[in-house]
């Protein structure tokens, strides 16, 4: 199970997840949040982990995703709050190299002050 | 001591996290760290999740195979369908390979399974399915 808690500040959306991110439960967060990044004119998306328990490839593919949308945007993505488990997910599949990484959103927001 | 299980499911994302859940409750009473349990359930879950969607097509008729195995140690985990099989598995685990070209797919299950795992065996044949084989030394 995966629950969401989505906030919009000016063009940044927040998603604070909570649960499980796999395959089954991240179609469901592609939705939402792909329907809200186009309605705001979204700029740059703000993941929050803190409170996710499990993370594979399919976590990968949706932010790969994310950023490939951003970027033509001249945005991008922050990921904040990494277990050790997903930061070792982000290490292997080299998202740390085209995603901002925060250590929580206070972080993630100084970085977004700086680049917006 | 061995210990091992088996179990059937049907092939549906949602029974996924029941698989991943099983494995950590076959593991429980030895004392593993979060992050070796997060690792086995990855590996799981990649494992699983091809078989569903590539194996399968996510025909909930159809049934995935999964046993667990513990003996002095190593962890073996087999996942098993009888699904369409890969024509060139070499091709398939190679890093970012996918079979479908939307932007939303990392083609990283089989490298993920392979750095969590000690070894990773693939054994496939086109129409009659295929059969992942993990070891992982525990401790």
């Amino acid at each position: 199970m995966l629950n969401v808690q989505i906030l919009i500040k000016k063009n940044v959306l927040y998603a604070r997840l909570e649960g499980e991110l796999d395959q089954y439960t991240v179609e469901d967060l592609r939705v939402r949040t792909t329907e809200l990044m186009e309605r705001y004119q979204i700029r740059y998306l703000v993941l929050n982990f803190q409170k996710l328990q499990f993370m594979d490839s399919s976590g990968v593919g949706y932010i790969i995703g994310r950023y490939n949308r951003l970027k033509k945007r001249a945005g991008g993505v922050v990921l904040c709050s990494l277990s050790e488990h997903i930061w070792k997910l982000v290490l292997l599949s080299g998202l740390n190299k085209i995603c901002a990484i925060a250590k929580n959103e206070d972080e993630a927001n100084e970085y977004l002050g700086v680049v917006l | 001591m061995k210990n091992y299980m088996e179990m059937q499911f049907s092939a549906t994302l949602k029974n996924v996290s029941f698989a991943r859940a099983t494995v950590a409750c076959f593991l429980l009473e030895q004392d593993l760290t979060l992050n070796v349990i997060n690792e086995i359930k990855t590996i799981v879950s990649e494992a699983v999740t091809n078989a569903v969607v590539h194996g399968y097509a996510e025909d909930p008729g159809k049934l995935v195979f999964m046993s667990l195995s513990l003996e002095e140690g190593k962890l073996t985990i087999t996942v098993r369908d009888d699904g369409v099989g890969i024509p060139d598995v070499k091709k398939a685990r190679e890093p970012l390979f996918t079979t479908r070209e939307d932007e939303d797919r990392a083609g990283l299950g089989f490298t993920i399974m392979e750095i969590f795992s000690d070894s990773v065996e693939v054994l496939s044949e086109v129409g009659r399915g295929t059969t992942v084989i993990c070891t992982k030394m525990l401790g």
